[in-house]
């Protein structure tokens, strides 16, 4: 049945070219989509006596260190290690490579409205699917105070992702705003007049938003806030309810969306891989001194924090909905018959198969067989020609199987509390929590802090300290250094040797090779660094306490 | 609000390090002789303290010396002044200034031209050399706008002897000029002190009897009953009457101090100035001072080397938690910040890139809210007074670097500071109120002000930080309507209202000092107040409520108003409230709600005690009661239609029989009852003012845009209302009127009734000067020749030619839409031309002259009106007509 989980590789990934396909298709039978198979291989470091053995040879080693690492050997192989050698990437390219998705956004000290507790926020991301399946959004809600931030890893296909990462946060804000605003809102609407805008995006120019589905969407939308503003119970949202609230929704929704279908084509096949493609949500909603993460599945939320003495540790602010996690396991089993005990979670896996226990999407973990079957049979001829959506889990017996319910988890911030750095599974299994947080207080610390300059009593020339000032300064902006924090975190995830520091061969190695196999070697890294801003959050606790 | 225009820099000398200044100074030795001749007051161990004096001074640094030194020349004694290192330790210390005369307030070149005359004085009184050169000044335009704001300056400086000229600067070989644009200079006589001038004003000032203590600094000011009695300082008790806080960086915490704290909001930012070696061949203390504004740098020489500061865009604002002196001689050079000024001095001077640096010094500088300094006693505390954010004021106002100038500059006003007689208003303290003085938004406004200081100025900016503090019940309403927002007094109020499908410049591209973009959408607000109704939200002008248990309401009101307030229940007069030099403390509207109350309407945000002298203060708060309503929307239904909107809402006839106008009911408009509705507006149009609640704001708004919908109902901004009470001449106190000028200098004797019961207060001085005419008039102005489209924008300030001769200022200025042609309001004077002393002004004098209004250099022929037309209609027709029969006749 593994087989058949890769079917969908054709039909979600269209993008992707026929001739390889069929190689994908043999590959990922192991390796392609860690969420559905075995164990994921790390990149083994061979012993340090090893790879000096092999310094003789100056152009092999890291390949051969790289290739020593998965235990089966692949035809493949060859073929990389000779495109390896010809695509040897110089300093520049890695750092193109590394810089082409990153994004820094710097909150206005003075905009003229609120003081913000969040200095700015770096992210980035590096693909390893292609197209990649992660996604990430970062937005400033405009009709209530805060700021929300998140990173999505998709899985089988990124329609899912795509579609949480436009809609997600509206549907946050909506739970969040007043009564009063939603019936001005929908007045607004009604009467045709312009709405007030609900969120300001901090979008990188490659996060892109579908125009075709902006219709549908906004209509969800709406009805949403129209059951709203029915239901006032006079209170104002609470962040943790709201939150809650707001994933359900939308996972609803979009379970909705393809029950329904749409009379234009591409929109109903679009609706159908949204909610048969998945994904895990890991978002940050951050007002003054309150954080609240909210976690579905296994990205994860971690903050730095700065102790007395100067020194970096790390807070996790989420839980995975793993099989690692002894809570998650009760959970689902609480949640099925006794019977099913055995089957419900087998090799770590929901139902054996899905490995986030929790998920956007996925309505194959959710639907009941019938309403699947009535949806395929009504759907378009693409999805009957597909193996996979025929295919239903096995022991599949009690329904709904997967939730998109988050875990909320709250955190009053602290000044020592520096940063925030939510990320997907793609660097923490890359990168230990302690070691990311030592990278991102260092860099943060490192740029704040440089050394000024003191002429002091020496002989120097109005030339001489401008052409100092000028390198100073194109240091800072240097292409060659990061000013992003994120992208430092990848440099490190990717390029990180046996003793913590980049090997800038094994970083060009790593990014050199081809899209097929990228996937076997990491996983897909989205990174957003959040900074706080110690001074405000100082003067918050100082009149909170 | 207004701002000042670009204004060139000036020279400053300054002063180096402790060091530099005890070892190298080149008179130390003079300086030795005055300590020790000094020493009974100035030594490490001091003498005791007295416990008592007249005046206790803070601060002594050049502001405190200043200040001690010319109330001793006043004949005031007993006066001590406070220092809590050494004197002159602090800003001082590192700053000097350039002087130049050249200001963009007449009272600030006052202030400037008494210390040019000061300052030779104070050379023959104490036989130091202050070593002050007249060297004159030079600004750079890279910029056709650039060149606009300095050809204003100099029409401006002109009028007032100040000798300006715009010329193609001629260089010396050292300066490069490739991206100059326009290389034009501004020619006038600043003035550069040397680097001991205060102590030269701190010796005087000891000289003539000031007590000067060291290392004592003041803890708290003891007040009772509002009234300052004495200070406690870390070395004893000290009884006074008086004191001054000339703290400098740290009048703001020692404000704070206070049991009843005074605000005094400032704030520091970090400034920078570069000294060079000398360069080979020294460079000649000649030089003229050179600012380029648009590399924001000034440049002048320093003993044979350069020296050249500036005002960065992204400024270090510090010491928001607080400061102490150690932080501050603390200070470090900080290359990288003064990096953009760096380049720019060098692509402006190339042949200094083999010159040596001898410092980068740090001379942290505090910064105001409004660029201008801050003088006067506090409203809370008698007693108690403020010369303080002098060195933000002296750097902004002289839009430059100086700020010896400014300081020096007290002295003038500070003479007449207890007896006051000069134009203070703009740097009165009084002006803010303690919305300005929150931590967070003084640091933050600063690192606004800080860079404004060299960016270019045009016609109506606004502040960008500090915004939406306080806001209208309807804000979100309204801007959602596309409202676009000016600020006064941290109250926002709409400008303007783009309409849906139009978009406007963004910020940056929509300044210029020609026909600004919304001219079209003022024009269909304008139209829609003339033949519909509009809707303008008041809210931001104060309101309050005055109560008695019997007559004394009435009573005091007649004291404190000219016009008479014995009217029947109901109506509404307008009045000036009057100093006892006759002139406007505010100008209001008052109802009569009932016998014993009344209901007062300005239109400015800020309460009337922040302008009016002492005993209106007091008798306002012990003999009545007084209601600030702040939590009432005004509304304002501006047109001829207003009457049938408010008829519709009310089922309450407005025909004018059962409602005249001036007059003032309680009704229902749509639900809402007891709603105050007036009927009177602030432009001269026919309409209503609402006062609702504001629980009910958003009820009555609704209703009345709901309603009025088929009487063309829409938004009007204050860009409007300006129009149209400018085209009716109507003046507004703060922008027109001031504490000096009079009702009979603006031609409002109707408003005062001199044969009332009641000698209000102000009366016999308009009895005097009823008999002995007015020196200055209040004239309206149309504008013949210019081209709306073509020619600068008249904006305030410009200079008034009559018959080639000049005789004032405009005060404020706006394109009249009916009249179509610009009309500028301001004040007209008869210079003798033997003598320039000030004569009678008659209406005669001003109908008989030629005027032209000069703007940016261009001179416009002007129509003076005395009086307001009856019929602006009429006047249109006839032009129309008369354009029409110049067609028909070629």
């Amino acid at each position: 049945f593994l087989g058949a989980m890769f079917v969908p590789m054709q039909l979600f990934s269209p993008l992707i070219r026929n001739r390889e396909i069929i190689r994908i298709y043999s590959t990922a039978y192991n390796f392609h989509g860690r969420h559905f198979c075995c164990q994921p291989q790390q990149l083994n470091p061979i012993p340090l006596k090893a790879s000096l053995k092999k310094t003789t040879r100056p152009n092999n080693p890291a390949v051969c260190r790289v290739i020593a690492g998965p235990p089966h050997q692949y035809l493949q192989i060859k073929d990389y290690k000779t495109s390896a050698q010809r695509c040897y990437l110089t300093p520049p390219q890695v750092n193109s490579i590394l810089k082409a998705n990153e994004y820094s956004f710097k909150v206005p000290e003075f905009d003229g409205k609120n003081v913000s507790s969040v200095l700015g926020f770096d992210s980035n991301q590096l693909p390893a699917n292609a197209p990649i399946e992660d996604r990430r959004s970062v937005a400033t809600c405009l009709q209530t105070r805060g700021m929300l931030l998140g990173v999505f890893d998709g899985h089988a296909g990124c329609a899912c992702a795509q579609a949480i990462s436009e809609r997600l946060f509206y549907y946050t804000a909506i739970s969040l705003l007043p009564h009063e605003t939603l019936l001005e809102i929908e007045n607004a609407v009604e009467s045709g007049r312009a709405v007030l805008p609900i969120l300001q995006w901090h979008k990188h120019p490659n996060d892109y938003f579908s125009k075709e589905a902006a219709k549908l969407y906004f209509n969800s939308l709406r009805t949403y806030w129209q059951e709203l503003i029915d239901l006032n119970s006079g209170e104002s949202p609470i962040v943790k309810e709201a939150l809650i609230h707001a994933f359900k929704r939308l996972d609803n929704d979009i379970s909705l969306e393809a029950q329904v279908g749409d009379p234009n084509s591409f929109l109903n096949y679009w609706v159908l891989q949204v909610a048969f493609s998945g994904a895990t949500a890991c978002v940050a909603h951050i007002d003054g001194i309150n954080l609240h993460i909210a976690n579905t599945g296994d990205s994860r939320a971690v903050l730095g924090v700065q102790e007395e003495d100067g020194s970096w540790s790390a807070v996790t602010l989420s839980n995975d909905h793993t099989a690692q996690n002894e809570n998650e396991v009760n959970r689902v089993h609480s949640e099925h018959p006794k019977p099913e005990e055995k089957t419900v979670v087998k090799q770590d896996r929901l139902l054996g198969l899905l490995m986030p226990f929790r998920a956007f999407g996925d309505v194959k973990f959710k639907w009941s067989i019938e309403l699947q079957k009535r949806v395929l049979e009504s759907g378009p001829d693409q999805l009957n020609e597909n193996e996979y959506t025929k295919f239903i889990p096995p022991n599949y017996h009690t329904p709904p199987y997967l939730t998109a319910e988050p875990e909320v988890i709250r955190h009053e911030l602290r000044p020592q509390d520096k940063f925030l750095v939510l990320a997907t599974d793609g660097l923490w299994e890359t990168l230990h929590r302690q070691e990311v947080v030592r990278i991102v207080g260092e860099h943060i610390t490192g740029v704040h802090l440089q050394q000024p300059i003191s002429v002091g009593g020496y002989r120097v020339t109005l030339a001489q300290m401008h052409s100092l000032l000028m390198d100073r300064r194109a240091r800072t902006t240097s292409v060659f250094e990061d000013q992003n924090a994120a992208t430092r975190l990848i440099r490190h995830a990717v390029g990180n040797n046996e003793f913590g520091a980049v090997d800038h061969e094994r970083l060009s190695k790593m990014l050199s090779l081809p899209e097929e196999l990228a996937r076997m070697y990491r996983d897909d890294i989205t990174i957003i660094v959040v900074q706080f801003n110690s001074h405000i959050v100082g003067a918050h606790h100082k009149t909170s306490t | 609000m207004r701002g000042c225009c670009a204004v060139q820099g000036r020279a400053l000398p300054r002063i180096l390090s402790d060091a530099w200044w005890w070892t190298r100074g080149p008179r130390w030795q003079s300086l030795c002789r005055w300590r020790r001749g000094t020493s009974t007051a100035t030594e490490a161990v001091p003498t005791s303290l007295p416990t008592e004096a007249r005046v206790v001074i803070c601060g002594g640094g050049i502001v405190g010396t200043a200040v001690a030194y010319h109330l001793s020349k006043l004949g005031w004694k007993e006066i001590l002044l406070l220092e809590q290192g050494r004197l002159g330790a602090g800003t001082t210390r590192f700053c000097a200034g350039i002087v130049s005369t050249v200001k963009h307030r007449s009272i600030e070149t006052k202030m400037a031209d008494y210390s040019n005359k000061l300052y030779q004085q104070l050379e023959q009184e104490t036989g130091i050399k202050t070593g002050y050169v007249k060297s004159g000044s030079l600004s750079l335009a890279q910029t056709q706008d650039r060149l606009i704001s300095l050809r204003r300056l100099v029409s401006r400086l002109n009028v007032v002897g100040e000798k300006c000229e715009m010329v193609l600067a001629a260089f010396g070989p050292l300066f490069e000029v490739p991206d100059l644009t326009y290389r034009y200079r501004v020619n006038n006589t600043p003035l550069r002190l040397g680097a001991n001038s205060f102590i030269c004003g701190a010796l005087a000032a000891n000289r003539i009897g000031v007590q000067i203590h060291e290392r004592t600094s003041v803890t708290h000011v003891l007040v009772e009953k509002g009234h300052v009695i004495g200070v406690e300082t870390d070395r004893g008790h000290i009884d006074c009457d008086y004191f001054v806080n000339c703290a400098g960086q740290w009048a703001y915490e020692l404000g704070l101090s206070n049991e009843e704290p005074v605000t005094i909001p400032l704030h520091a930012c970090e400034h920078f100035y570069l000294l060079t070696q000398p360069l080979q061949p020294p460079l000649q203390p000649s030089l003229p001072v050179i600012t380029d504004l648009d590399g924001r740098i000034y440049i002048r020489d320093w003993r044979g080397g350069v020296l050249s500061g500036g005002f960065e865009k992204t400024p270090k604002p510090l010491f928001t938690e607080g400061r102490n002196q150690l932080e501050f001689s603390n200070m470090h050079e900080d290359w990288d910040q003064f990096e953009p000024l760096l380049s720019a001095l060098l692509r402006r001077m190339p042949a200094l890139e083999s010159s040596e640096i001898l410092q980068l010094v740090n001379c942290p500088e505090s910064f105001t809210p409004d660029m201008r300094c801050i003088m006067g006693e506090t409203p809370n505390v008698r007693g108690y007074f403020v010369l303080a954010g002098m060195n933000s004021a002296g750097a902004s106002l002289a839009g430059g670097a100086g700020r010896f100038q400014a300081l020096w500059g007290v002295f003038h006003p500070f003479s007449v500071f207890f007896s006051p007689s000069n134009r203070m208003w703009p740097l009165d303290i009084k002006r803010f109120g303690a919305l300005q003085s929150s931590r967070t938004f003084l640091r933050h406004r600063v690192m606004e002000v800080m860079p404004l200081i060299y960016e270019l100025k045009v016609p109506r900016w606004d502040f960008q930080t500090g915004r939406q503090l306080r806001t209208s019940p309807l804000y979100d309403r309204l801007d959602a309507q596309g409202a676009r927002w000016m600020e006064k007094h941290g109250f926002e109020r709409a400008k303007f209202f783009v309409p849906p499908a139009k978009d406007l410049l963004a910020l940056d591209q929509s300044k210029t000092f020609y026909k600004p973009d919304w001219f079209d959408i003022v024009g269909s607000e304008v139209k829609c107040c003339k033949e519909a109704v509009c809707v303008i939200d008041m809210s931001s002008f104060t309101k309050f409520e005055l109560n008695s248990t019997g007559d004394q309401a009435l009573e005091l009101l007649q004291r404190l108003c000219s016009n008479d307030l014995d009217v029947p229940v109901g109506h509404i007069v307008h009045t000036g409230m009057l100093n006892e030099r006759g002139g406007y403390e505010n100008d209001c509207s008052v109802v009569r709600l009932n016998k014993r109350s009344y209901f007062f309407f300005l239109n400015s945000p800020i309460f009337p005690c922040a302008g009016s002298s002492q005993h209106t203060r007091e008798n306002l708060i012990f003999s009545c009661v007084v209601t600030l309503l702040l939590s009432f929307l005004a509304l304002n239904l501006i047109g001829p239609r207003a009457v049938d909107v408010l008829s519709e809402l009310s089922y309450v006839p407005m025909t004018p029989d059962h409602f005249p106008s001036l007059f003032c009911k309680e009704m229902s408009v749509g639900y809402a009852n007891g709603i105050r509705v007036m009927s009177m507006t602030h432009t001269g149009e026919p309409g209503f003012i609402i006062y609702i609640p504001i629980e009910y704001a958003l009820h009555v708004y609704n209703e009345v845009m709901s309603v009025g919908q088929k009487y063309g109902i829409r938004n009007a901004g204050y860009y409007a209302l300006r129009s149209l009470r400018i085209e009716r001449f109507f003046a507004f106190w703060g922008q027109d009127l001031d504490n000096f000028t009079t009702p009979l200098e603006c031609g409002r004797e109707f408003r005062v009734k001199f044969d009332k019961d009641t000698d209000f207060i102000g009366r016999e001085a308009l009895l005097f000067q009823r008999q002995e005419g007015v020196t200055r008039r209040f004239t309206m102005f149309i504008l013949e020749d210019h081209n709306t489209d073509l020619d600068l924008w008249p904006w305030w300030g410009e200079p008034i030619f009559r018959n080639g001769h000049y005789v004032g200022t405009t005060t404020s200025s706006a394109y009249s839409y009916t009249l179509q042609q610009h009309v500028c309001l301001g004040f007209v004077q008869h210079f003798d031309l033997e003598t320039g002393e000030r004569l009678v002004v008659t209406p005669d004098f001003i109908n008989r002259g030629e005027y032209k209004i000069e703007i940016g250099g261009q001179c416009f022929r002007a129509k003076a009106k005395l009086y307001p037309f009856s019929n602006l209609f009429a006047q249109k027709w006839q032009k129309d007509a008369m354009e029409l029969g110049d067609v028909q006749s070629k």
